[in-house]
């Protein structure tokens, strides 16, 4: 099936490329499907877009590529809504607040988006509040990347 | 809503894990004190505003992101 996308235009996606927020996410709990787009080879991003809503696409950051020392556990509960049996199907992804530059822009260290790309399940996780998960990490310009 | 009066050192079981103790009352502060498994996530309810928000900016990236993204 063909889905409108908030910045890359329409796109073709199968049915097993959904994945299933239960809980949506936070401040949009009614929107539970959405499916992972690449944006660029080059570039540690992708597109989490609302299979529903075009205007739901939330650009998503790599956060080890911004921050290398970026760890935190998963919780109990949260493993078992998203039914993680295997890490190396976990995937991790920060949501990122494009501002008008890329230095001003920043990245949501303190609720990642976690997804367990076996089972197709997604959450929002809240870390508990630490100064090293900021809500706004400044997203500083990757290592090689020309001026 | 359920409204309880509680004193300090007096607390309120939720279930029969979760326990909250009035530590103390200083002023408009009310220090708590929460027993909890670990599975039960606490936070300041401030945090899921702040997250909220943020999502809600996060929305608004215009759609000359790509575009600017490439120029750098």
């Amino acid at each position: 099936m063909k889905i409108a996308t908030k910045f890359l235009g329409e796109v073709e996606i199968g049915e097993q490329d959904i994945l299933t927020f239960e809980h949506g996410l936070l401040g949009l709990e009614d929107e539970r499907e959405f499916v992972l787009l690449p944006i660029d080879a080059d570039l540690p991003l992708a597109l989490l877009q609302s299979v529903q809503h075009v205007e739901i696409g939330f650009v998503v950051a790599y956060p080890f590529a911004f921050k290398q020392d970026y760890s935190f556990d998963i919780s109990e509960e949260d493993r078992e809504h998203l039914q993680i049996v295997k890490e190396e199907n976990v995937l991790t992804y920060a949501i990122v607040t494009m501002k008008e530059t890329f230095q001003d822009s920043t990245i949501n260290l303190l609720a990642p988006v976690i997804l367990n790309i076996e089972k197709k399940r997604g959450k929002q996780i809240v870390l508990q509040d630490n100064k090293a998960f900021p809500l706004r990490y400044p997203m500083q310009p990757l290592e090689g990347s020309a001026k | 809503m359920l409204v309880l009066s509680r004193k300090k050192d007096e607390s309120i079981m939720i279930g029969d894990q979760i326990e909250i103790k009035i530590l103390a009352v200083e002023g408009d502060q009310i220090k708590l004190g929460i027993v909890a498994p670990k599975t039960v996530k606490v936070h300041r309810s401030e945090v899921f505003e702040a997250i909220q928000a943020q999502n809600k900016e996060a929305l608004a990236s215009s759609s000359s992101f790509l575009e600017h993204l490439k120029k750098k």
